[in-house]
C-alpha cells in the first residue's frame, strides 16, 4: 500500500464521487463549534478545526437507538412480541476524525465486542465503518493523546490516516479497509519524497507541541480500596454541579439506558446514552442508592476511567486524552490532576 | 448475530399471591416455542430479565429450579413502574424473559460439604430454587446436611407456605422458619429474628458453606454470628442486588469496582466482597 498525495480541492472531488458508495460524515462548523455531519448536508466541510465539541462516537452509536418494536394491540395474534427494528448497516466513514477518537472507539469495542457478549447494534455498525484520521499538526493545550497511548499522528483504529501538508494531504493507507475506500475514490498521485518527508517532519513537532503530563504507570498496581478509600475524593469533586457533560461528550462514556416508549398501541424499546453523573443511574426501585452523594459519582467515573477499565482489560486507561471534558467542565475539573492524583496516591 | 437482548417470549401460566399483604405474587411461566424452553436452561442463583412490552424489564431471581421441567418461575415484589404493571396481568398474558443472567451459588465447591441456608423476607427465591435442586433425588447424595433458616415479619409474610410445611416433614432437610413477631397462638415455629435463630440452630461451620440471602440489615447482623461460628469469609456466599438495564455487563451501570453484579455477580463470597469497594 503507498502513500498517495491529493490536493485539498481533489480531495474534496474524491468525497464526493464517494458519496456514492459510502455515508460519510465530515466536520463542519456549527455555530461557535464543530460537530460531525453528513458530508450531503453540510455547505462546505471544516477540515482545519481543533476538534468537534461532540465526540464523532454517535455515527457507531447514536445517542438514542431504536431496539425492537411491538405492539400491545390484544386483537394481534403477534401482542406483546417484540421484532428487531430494522437497522441501515449500509458502509460509512467518519472522515478527517482526529486520532484520539479513532483510539477512542478502540477502547470502547473491548465493552461491546468481549468473548462473552457481543453488542449487535454496536459491532455492526463499527464493521461498516471506514475511519479516515486526519492528524493533528497543532494539538491543543488540552491535549494529552501521548499521555494516553497514542499520539497526534497514532495509527491505531484507523483505516486511513491523512496529514495536512500544507495545499495537500497525504493519505497513508492502513487497512484494506482503507485502500478499498481509496480505490473507489479514485484520483491522487504517488507521494514523493517530499512530501513524505514533510509528514514526517509533522508527527515529530506535533508530539512535541503536548505540554500536558500525565501519569499512568502506577495505576495498575494499587488496590482498588484503597483508592476508592483515598482521601481526594469529596475535595475534589467539591465544585462539581453533576451536570454530565463529561459523560456525554466523552468518546470513551459508553452507558446507557433502556426505556420502552409507546404511542397509543405501539411501542419501542430504546436505549438512550445514560451517564453515571446522575442518581437515577443507581436509583433502586426500593428507593436505596449506592451513589447517592455528588461525590461518589464523580469517584466512580474517575476511578471506572483510571483504574476498574484498567484492571479489567489490562490494556491501558479508558481515556484518549481528547481533552473535552477539561474544555467544557463548567467548574474546571480536569482529569489530568485527578489522574496524577490517583497514580501518586 | 444473536441478539443478547431480544426476550424469549412467554405465556403467563399461573400467578399466586403470596403474602398477606398481597405485594408479593409467584409469576409461572411457560415457554410456547419448547426449544427456547432447552436454550433458557440455568442453575440455581441466577436471574432474568422479565420484559413487559411498553414498561420496561426488571431483574428477577429464578425461584423455579432447573429440576422443575415445563416452566420457570419468579416471585415479585411491587415496587416500581414494571412490577405494578406485571401485578396487574392475568394468566394467559404474553410477555418476555431475557436470560438466564448472572453467575450461580458455587455447586461444585458445596458438593460433599453441610449447606447452611440463611434467608429473610423476599430474598428467599433463588433460596427455593436451590432447596428443590438440593432436594431432587438425584442431587441430594452429592450434599450432607442442609440446614435452612428461613424468617419473615409475619407469618403471613413466609413465601411458599405448602412447601416450607412440607420440607418440614422430611428428615433429609432441617428446616428452622422463624418470624420476628405473631399474635397467632397457633404459631409452631420459631419467634426471632433470622440471626438470633441462625446462632441458635447452626452449630459448626465444619464443612459448611452458608448462603445468605435478605435485606441489608440482615446480613449485616448475620454476617457476624456466621463468623462466631467459625465460618471464614470464603464459607459465606452473598447475592446482591443492584439497578440493571442490560444484564450482560455492556450497560455500565451495575457495577462495584471492576466488578459488574449481573454478569460477575450475583453471587460473590464474602471474601470477594471484602475485596470491593462498599458500594453497594
Amino acid at each position: 500500500m503507498t502513500d498517495k498525495v491529493f490536493t485539498k480541492e481533489d480531495w474534496m472531488g474524491t468525497l464526493q464521487r464517494l458519496q456514492e458508495a459510502y455515508r460519510i460524515f465530515v466536520p463542519a462548523k456549527d455555530g461557535d463549534f464543530h460537530s460531525f455531519k453528513p458530508l450531503d448536508e453540510v455547505t462546505s466541510p471544516d477540515f482545519d478545526y481543533p476538534n468537534s465539541r461532540l465526540s464523532p462516537k454517535s455515527t457507531v452509536y447514536p445517542q438514542s437507538e431504536r431496539m425492537f418494536e411491538y405492539t400491545l394491540d390484544k386483537t394481534d395474534s403477534e401482542v406483546n412480541i417484540m421484532k428487531e427494528s430494522t437497522k441501515d448497516y449500509s458502509p460509512q466513514a467518519i472522515v478527517g476524525l482526529r486520532p484520539c477518537d479513532a483510539h477512542a472507539f478502540q477502547i470502547v469495542k473491548r465493552n461491546f465486542d468481549n468473548p462473552d457478549y457481543q453488542d449487535p447494534w454496536w459491532v455492526q455498525h463499527f464493521e461498516s465503518t471506514t475511519f479516515v484520521g486526519l492528524g493533528c499538526n497543532t494539538p491543543c493545550s488540552t491535549c494529552f493523546c501521548t499521555e494516553v497511548g497514542g499520539g497526534p499522528f497514532d495509527e491505531e483504529g484507523l483505516d486511513i490516516l491523512l496529514f495536512d501538508i500544507g495545499k495537500d494531504y497525504l493519505a497513508r493507507v492502513l487497512t484494506e479497509k482503507g485502500e478499498a475506500f481509496l480505490e473507489k475514490g479514485a484520483g491522487g498521485s504517488v507521494a514523493d519524497n517530499a512530501a513524505l518527508s514533510h509528514a514526517g517532519e509533522l508527527v515529530t513537532s506535533a508530539s512535541q507541541k503536548i505540554g500536558s503530563s500525565v501519569h499512568t504507570d502506577k495505576l495498575k498496581e494499587k488496590v482498588i480500596n484503597d483508592l476508592f478509600d483515598a482521601p481526594f475524593w469529596e475535595d475534589l469533586a467539591f465544585a462539581c454541579l453533576n451536570c454530565g457533560t463529561c459523560t456525554y461528550l466523552c468518546p470513551t462514556c459508553w452507558c446507557f439506558d433502556i426505556q420502552d416508549e409507546v404511542l397509543e398501541k405501539e411501542g419501542d424499546r430504546i436505549r438512550n446514552w445514560d451517564s453515571c453523573m446522575f442518581p437515577l443511574f443507581t436509583l433502586h426501585g426500593s428507593g436505596h442508592n449506592p451513589r447517592d452523594k455528588a461525590f461518589q459519582r464523580v469517584r466512580q467515573r474517575f476511578m471506572h476511567k483510571l483504574k476498574y477499565y484498567v484492571d479489567k482489560y489490562n490494556n491501558g486507561v479508558q481515556c484518549s486524552g481528547c481533552g473535552r471534558c477539561i474544555r467544557y467542565c463548567p467548574v474546571n475539573i480536569d482529569i489530568r490532576k485527578v489522574c496524577n492524583l490517583m497514580n501518586s496516591a | 448475530m444473536k441478539n443478547p437482548y431480544l426476550p424469549y417470549p412467554v405465556q403467563i401460566d399461573k400467578i399466586v399471591t403470596e403474602t398477606e399483604d398481597r405485594n408479593l405474587k409467584t409469576f409461572r411461566f411457560v415457554f410456547p416455542d419448547p426449544e427456547d424452553e432447552n436454550r433458557f436452561a440455568y442453575t440455581p442463583g441466577q436471574f432474568a430479565e422479565l420484559s413487559v412490552p411498553g414498561k420496561g424489564e426488571i431483574p428477577i431471581g429464578i425461584a423455579s429450579s432447573p429440576t422443575e421441567k415445563g416452566f420457570v418461575t419468579f416471585t415479585v415484589n411491587r415496587v416500581g413502574l414494571v412490577t405494578r404493571h406485571l401485578h396487574n396481568m392475568i394468566e394467559g398474558d404474553v410477555m418476555g424473559i431475557r436470560g438466564p443472567l448472572g453467575n450461580w451459588y458455587p455447586w461444585d465447591e458445596m458438593e460433599g460439604r453441610n449447606v447452611v441456608i440463611v434467608g429473610g423476607g423476599f430474598a428467599f427465591t433463588t433460596l427455593r430454587s436451590s432447596i428443590i435442586y438440593m432436594l431432587d433425588p438425584v442431587n441430594r447424595p452429592r450434599f450432607k446436611d442442609i440446614t435452612v433458616v428461613y424468617g419473615a415479619r409475619s407469618p403471613g409474610m413466609l413465601l411458599y407456605k405448602e412447601e416450607l410445611a412440607a420440607w418440614e416433614q422430611r428428615d433429609d432437610i432441617s428446616m428452622h422458619i422463624t418470624v420476628d413477631g405473631t399474635d397467632d397462638p397457633d404459631w409452631k415455629y420459631n419467634v426471632g429474628f433470622v440471626p438470633t435463630i441462625t446462632e441458635q440452630k447452626i452449630t459448626s461451620a465444619d464443612n459448611a458453606i452458608a448462603i445468605v440471602c435478605g435485606p441489608p440489615i440482615m446480613i449485616k447482623f448475620t454476617q457476624p454470628v456466621l463468623e462466631n461460628l467459625g465460618f471464614s469469609p470464603e464459607q459465606i456466599i452473598l447475592s446482591l442486588e443492584m439497578r440493571m438495564k442490560c444484564g450482560i455487563g455492556l450497560c455500565g451501570r451495575c457495577n462495584i469496582g471492576d466488578q459488574y453484579v449481573c454478569k460477575d455477580g450475583p453471587v460473590f463470597s464474602l471474601a470477594q466482597l471484602k475485596e470491593m469497594p462498599s458500594e453497594y
